[in-house]
C-alpha cells in the first residue's frame, strides 16, 4: 500500500469514525440526514455515469451532460403538464400513466439531443487538438443552457408533483421523516443501474463499448464500429441523464436552466471519486459524494458544502489519483 | 566548425528593421495593426463619442488580454490544461482589495491598510504564483486531464472561500472604494477631454480613465515581450516538448515535474498581477467576478485565438471580450431599434407568453455565445492563428548539407 | 575475444535484470556487459523483451529486482531525467517526436540537458543566454547535416517523411551528448538503400566515441554493423557472443523458427 493510499483511507477513516460518534449521540437526527443523502446520491449516481461513461471512451469532460439532465427535467415538466387528468393533489391512475409514458419518452429525447450532440459537435474533432472537443462542450452546456433560458426565462419552473406525495405516503420511523418519493428516488436510481450494468456486461453492444474504451484502434481493427458505439454511450448516458432530470423534477418540484451546471460538476466529482471511467465507480462516488453532501449541509453548513465536495475532490486525487475504484481509460 | 547562422549585415536602421520582410511575416503583421490601433484609440474614440468611456473599456479588455497571455504560457505552451485559471485572478484581486482598502478596518484585525499599487501589483502575483506552485506540485506529477480536474475543484473552492470567509473579506458585499494607484505626475491631454497637453502633478488614477489604458498597454507589452523571450528558449522548447511528448521529453533529459510547475506557476503570476490591476482599475472586488466562467471564458479565448501563439492568443482575447460586452450586450438595444426602424415596433412590446423583443434577445446571448464557441471551433479547430514553425535563417546551410552527405568518413 | 574485461572498460552492466507485470515476467534475471566504444545488438522475436530492457536501462521502468551499472554508477531505478542527464540517449521503437515542433527544435531540445540558461536569463534575453542559443542553434545544425536532414530543418517534425523521422530521432538523441546510445530498431521500415545508409550513420556515430547499444530485426544490418549480439527469448538471455557464433547457436535456430527444426 503505498502512502497515497494510506493517506486516503486515513481521511476516509477518519470521516468514518466522526459518523459513527455523531450517529451514537444523534441516532435520528443521523439517520434523517442519512435518507436526505441517499436520495441525492442517487440522482448524482444517474448523472456521473453519463460523464463516466463518455471519459472512458473519448477522454472527454462532456461539461454540456449536467445540461442534457437539467434539459430532461424540463422536457418532462412539459409533457406531463399535457397530461389534464393527472392530479397534483391525489395520486390517481392518470397520474401513474402520466410517469409511465413521460419516462421513457423523457429518456428517448434526451438520448437523441445527446447523439445530436455527439454528431454535429464533437465528431468532427475527433482527431483535432484535444482541446477543441472541450470548448465545443462547453459551448453546447451554453446553448442548451440558452435554450431552456429563452424557453422560460430565467424564473424557477415548477415540475407537477405527481408522485405520491402527503399524508398517506409518509411516515416517521423513531423519529425519521421518510416519504415514498425518498424511496422512489433510491429504487428508480437502484433499478436504472442494475439495468445499465446488465446491458454493458451481457450485451454485444456493451462488449464493443468496453472494447472501445480499451483500446479504439484495436477495436476498430477486430470490426466494431467505433461512430456507431461511441454514440451508443452518448445515448445511454443521456437516458440515465434524463431520468435523473425527470426523478429531481419529480423529487423538488423546482427547477432552472442553470441547474446543471453545478449538479454537473458535482455528478463529475462523483465519477472521479469513484474512479473514472468506472462504472460502479461512479454510481458509488455519487452515493457517498450525495451523502457527504447531506452531511456536510447538516453538520458543517451548506455554504461549505462546495468547499466540502471540491476539497474531497483534490484529496481524493493527490492521494488516489485511480478513486475508489479504479480508473479506467483508454491506453495511450 | 561553420560559422554563426545569422551574419550581421551593415546598413541604415530602416534597412536593419527588415520592414518589408516582417510586414510578410503574419505575427509581426498583426503586432503593427494592434500597435496602431492602440496608439490612436484614446484620441479617436474620444473624439468620436465625447467620451472616454472607450477607453477605459479598453483598460478592461486588456485585463483579459493579460489573463489570456498567462493562460496561454500554461495551456498553449505546457499542454496543461487549467479550468480553475479564475481562482489565481481571484487571489491578485483580494490580495490588493484586501490591504489597500478600509475591508480589514472591520475585519478582526481591526486596522486598514493602505498599501501602495506598486508593491501589491507584485504581491499578487507572487501570492498567486505560491499557489500555483502549492496547488501543482502535488498534482503535475499525475496523469494530464488530472490537473484539468484539480483546478476545476480549486477554482470552485477558492471564490466560496472568499464568499464564506466574510469577516474578513466582506463576503458577498464585495470590498468598494478600493485605493487608486498614484503617480508623482501625469500628462493629459485632448484624448482625455483637457483642452491642451499638459502636465499634472499628484496624478491619482481616477482622474483620468487614460491611466489605466496605458498602463495595461505598458503591461501588455512587457508581458509580450517576456513571454516571447521564454517561448524562444530553453524553457519554452522544453514546455512544448512535454506537451507534444511527455515520455520523449523525459527521455531527453528534461525534468517534467519542475517544468510543468514552472509554467503553471508562471501562469498563475499572470493571473495573480492581472488580479491586482483589475482590483484597482476596477474599484470592486467581489467574489462573483471570479467564478468558472471567468476561467472557461479565458481559456476560449486561449484555444479561439490559436493556442501556443501569443498573437492568436491576444486577438482572440479581444475578439471573444468584444463579443461578450458589446455585441451581446447591446444586442437587445439594437434589436429593439431595428424592429422600430423597419417598422415591426409591436413585437418591441409584451404581449402574453412573448416577453417584448429586448428581453428576448436578453435571453437569446447565452444561446448565442454557445453558438459562436460552436461554430468557431468546428471551422477552426486549430483556432484563429494558429502557431507556426518560425523560420530560421539558414538558406547557406543547405548547401553545406550536400558535402556533409556525400562525404562518408566521419569529421573526428 | 575474452570475457574476463576490467569493470571500467564497461559502459553498461546489466546484472540480474528482471522486470515483471503482473504474472508476466517481460526480463528474466538477464545479465550483460556492454564494452565502451562498441556496437552491441541485442535481438529476439517479437515481445521477448527487448524493449521493456531498454526501458528499464532508461528509467522508463523500474526494475523489480537486479541492478543496472553505467559508466561505473549505479543508476538502478533513476528518473530517465536523471538518466539523461549522465550520459544515456535513447530513440523510440514507434518514433517519438515532437510532432508540432520544427525539426531544429527537436534536436534543440535534446540540446536541453546539457544548456546552462536559467528562467530568467531567458525572461530578459541576456547576454550568456543569446550566446549559449546561438551555439546550440549552430550545434544543432550541425547534428542535422550529420544525419543529412539539414534542409528540413523549418519543417514540423510530422512532415518529415517516415526514414528522415527516423534520422531526426538519432539527431535529438546525438544532442544530449551520450556516452551511449540506445537504438530501438532504427532500420524498421526502411529500404535496403536507407539500411545501408543507416549502417554508415552507425559507424559515423561509432567514430564520435559513442558505444551503441541497438535492438534490431534486421539481421542484415545486425550482423553487418554489431560487434557481439545478446540474443533474448521469453525474457531471458539464450545466447550471446559475435554474430557468427549467434547465427550458428542451436537455441537462437528454435527461438527463431520454433522447435521442430
Amino acid at each position: 500500500m503505498s502512502v497515497g493510499d494510506l493517506g486516503f483511507f486515513l481521511i476516509v477513516a477518519i470521516a468514518l469514525v466522526l459518523l459513527a460518534g455523531e450517529a451514537v449521540a444523534h441516532p435520528s437526527q443521523f439517520a434523517q440526514v442519512l435518507v436526505f443523502g441517499l436520495a441525492d446520491g442517487a440522482i448524482y449516481a444517474l448523472v456521473a455515469l453519463g460523464y463516466t461513461m463518455v471519459y472512458g471512451i473519448i477522454e472527454l469532460i462532456n461539461f454540456a451532460h449536467g445540461d442534457v439532465f437539467t434539459l430532461g427535467a424540463y422536457v418532462g415538466a412539459t409533457i406531463m403538464a399535457f397530461f389534464a387528468g393527472a392530479s397534483e393533489d391525489s395520486f390517481l391512475v392518470a397520474n401513474l400513466i402520466a410517469l409511465l409514458i413521460t419516462f421513457p419518452v423523457v429518456m428517448l429525447i434526451m438520448g437523441a439531443v445527446n447523439i445530436t450532440i455527439e454528431r454535429v459537435a464533437y465528431r468532427p474533432l475527433r482527431n483535432a487538438p484535444r482541446l477543441a472537443p472541450l470548448i465545443t462542450a462547453i459551448g453546447m452546456s451554453f446553448l442548451l443552457e440558452g435554450i431552456m433560458f429563452l424557453w422560460h426565462g430565467p424564473a424557477t419552473v415548477h415540475v407537477p408533483d405527481l408522485l405520491p406525495h402527503g399524508a398517506g405516503f409518509q411516515t416517521t420511523i423513531g423519529g425519521v421523516f421518510i416519504s415514498f418519493k425518498d424511496v422512489f428516488v433510491v429504487i428508480a436510481a437502484a433499478i436504472l443501474v442494475t439495468l445499465l450494468a446488465i446491458f454493458i456486461n451481457g450485451s454485444k453492444l456493451g462488449k464493443a463499448m468496453r472494447a472501445t474504451a480499451q483500446d479504439r484502434d484495436a477495436s476498430q481493427l477486430m470490426g466494431i464500429n467505433i461512430n456507431r458505439t461511441i454514440a451508443a454511450t452518448f445515448f445511454i448516458g443521456a437516458v440515465l441523464a434524463g431520468a435523473g432530470g425527470m426523478i429531481w423534477g419529480l423529487y423538488f418540484n423546482t427547477i432552472t436552466y442553470n441547474l446543471g451546471f453545478r449538479t454537473g460538476l458535482v455528478a463529475f466529482t462523483s465519477a472521479v471519486f469513484g474512479g473514472i471511467g468506472n462504472i460502479p465507480g461512479a454510481a458509488l462516488g455519487g452515493m457517498v459524494i450525495g451523502l457527504t453532501a447531506a452531511f456536510s449541509d447538516n453538520y458543517i453548513g451548506s455554504k461549505w458544502t462546495q468547499v466540502v465536495i471540491f476539497g474531497i475532490l483534490i484529496g481524493v486525487l493527490v492521494f488516489r489519483p485511480t478513486g475508489l475504484l479504479g480508473m479506467r481509460v483508454p491506453e495511450k | 566548425m561553420s560559422e554563426p547562422t545569422t551574419v550581421k549585415k551593415p546598413g541604415s536602421l530602416w534597412a536593419r528593421l527588415h520592414l518589408r520582410e516582417r510586414i510578410k511575416d503574419r505575427d509581426t503583421a498583426i503586432y503593427g495593426v494592434l500597435l496602431v490601433v492602440v496608439l490612436v484609440w484614446p484620441m479617436s474614440t474620444y473624439y468620436a463619442t465625447g467620451s472616454s468611456f472607450l477607453t477605459s473599456q479598453a483598460a478592461h479588455a486588456g485585463t483579459w488580454v493579460l489573463l489570456a497571455i498567462g493562460l496561454n504560457v500554461v495551456v498553449g505552451f505546457a499542454g496543461l490544461l487549467d479550468l480553475g485559471y479564475a481562482a489565481f485572478f481571484a487571489i491578485g484581486a483580494y490580495c490588493y482589495a484586501l490591504f489597500a482598502s478600509f475591508q480589514l478596518q472591520s475585519s478582526p484585525l481591526h486596522h486598514a491598510y493602505h498599501l501602495p499599487f506598486w508593491l501589491m501589483l507584485f504581491v499578487g502575483m507572487f501570492v498567486a504564483a505560491a499557489a500555483g506552485a502549492i496547488l501543482g506540485f502535488p498534482t503535475l506529477r499525475l496523469r494530464g486531464d488530472y490537473l484539468a480536474i484539480v483546478t476545476l475543484g480549486f477554482g470552485e473552492i477558492v471564490p466560496q472561500l472568499f464568499l464564506n470567509l466574510d469577516q474578513w473579506t466582506g463576503g458577498i458585499n464585495a470590498i468598494g472604494s478600493i485605493d487608486q494607484p498614484s503617480l508623482p505626475g501625469w500628462i493629459t491631454g485632448p484624448w482625455a477631454g483637457a483642452t491642451s497637453i499638459a502636465i499634472l502633478p499628484n496624478f491619482n488614477f481616477s482622474y483620468d480613465p487614460t491611466a489605466y489604458y496605458v498602463l495595461v498597454v505598458i503591461m501588455i507589452i512587457i508581458a509580450v515581450v517576456l513571454v516571447t523571450n521564454l517561448h524562444r528558449s530553453r524553457l519554452g522548447r522544453a514546455w512544448m516538448a512535454i506537451r507534444e511528448d511527455e515520455v520523449a521529453a523525459a527521455a531527453m533529459g528534461i525534468n517534467t515535474v519542475t517544468t510543468k510547475l514552472l509554467a503553471f506557476s508562471i501562469g498563475a503570476s499572470f493571473s495573480g498581477f492581472a488580479g491586482a490591476y483589475y482590483g484597482a482599475s476596477f474599484g470592486l472586488v467581489s467574489p462573483d467576478s471570479f467564478l468558472f466562467v471567468v476561467s472557461i471564458t479565458v481559456l476560449v479565448m486561449v484555444v479561439l485565438g490559436g493556442m501556443g501563439n501569443i498573437t492568436g492568443v491576444i486577438v482572440g482575447a479581444i475578439a471573444i471580450y468584444f463579443v461578450l460586452n458589446n455585441v451581446l450586450v447591446s444586442l437587445p438595444t439594437n434589436a429593439e431599434s431595428f424592429a422600430n426602424a423597419v417598422g415591426l415596433g409591436f413585437i418591441t412590446k409584451t404581449n402574453g407568453d412573448w416577453p417584448g423583443l429586448a428581453e428576448e434577445a436578453r435571453r437569446l446571448q447565452f444561446l448565442l455565445y454557445g453558438l459562436i464557441l460552436v461554430g468557431m471551433m468546428l471551422l477552426r479547430p486549430q483556432g484563429l492563428f494558429p502557431s507556426r514553425v518560425r523560420e530560421q535563417e539558414l538558406k547557406h546551410d543547405a548547401v553545406v548539407e550536400e558535402e556533409t552527405v556525400a562525404e562518408q568518413v566521419p569529421a573526428r | 575475444m575474452s570475457d574476463q574485461q576490467p569493470a571500467t572498460d564497461n559502459i553498461l552492466e546489466l546484472t540480474d535484470l528482471s522486470k515483471r507485470f503482473g504474472g508476466l515476467l517481460a526480463v528474466d534475471s538477464v545479465g550483460l556487459n556492454i564494452k565502451r566504444g562498441e556496437v552491441f545488438a541485442l535481438i529476439g522475436p517479437n515481445g521477448a523483451g527487448k524493449t521493456t530492457l531498454f526501458n528499464c536501462v532508461t528509467g522508463l521502468y523500474q526494475p523489480t529486482s537486479g541492478k543496472v551499472m553505467f559508466d561505473g554508477k549505479d543508476i538502478t531505478g533513476s528518473k530517465p531525467h536523471q538518466v539523461a542527464r549522465l550520459g544515456i540517449a535513447r530513440t523510440f521503437q514507434n518514433i517519438r517526436l515532437f510532432d508540432y515542433m520544427s525539426a531544429l527544435d527537436n534536436v534543440r531540445v535534446g540540446h536541453h540537458v546539457r544548456m546552462k540558461a536559467k528562467m530568467w536569463d531567458s525572461l530578459f534575453k541576456l547576454p550568456r543566454e543569446r550566446k549559449e542559443e546561438a551555439v546550440i542553434t549552430e550545434k544543432s545544425m550541425d547534428l542535422l547535416r550529420f544525419v543529412g536532414i539539414a534542409r528540413q530543418a523549418n519543417k514540423y517534425a510530422r512532415n518529415l517523411p517516415y526514414g528522415q523521422q527516423r534520422r531526426l530521432e538519432i539527431a535529438r538523441a546525438l544532442a544530449t551528448q551520450p556516452k551511449l546510445l540506445l537504438l530501438d530498431e532504427p532500420a524498421a521500415g526502411f529500404t535496403p538503400q536507407e539500411k545501408v545508409e543507416l549502417m554508415q550513420l552507425v559507424k559515423k556515430i561509432l567514430a564520435r566515441g559513442i558505444t551503441v547499444f541497438l535492438i534490431e530485426h534486421d539481421m542484415k544490418v545486425v550482423m553487418g554493423i554489431s560487434e557481439r549480439i545478446v540474443v533474448l527469448d521469453h525474457g531471458e538471455k539464450i545466447a550471446e557472443g559475435p554474430p557468427d557464433e549467434v547465427r550458428k547457436d542451436r537455441r537462437v535456430i528454435e527461438a527463431y523458427l520454433g522447435k521442430s527444426a
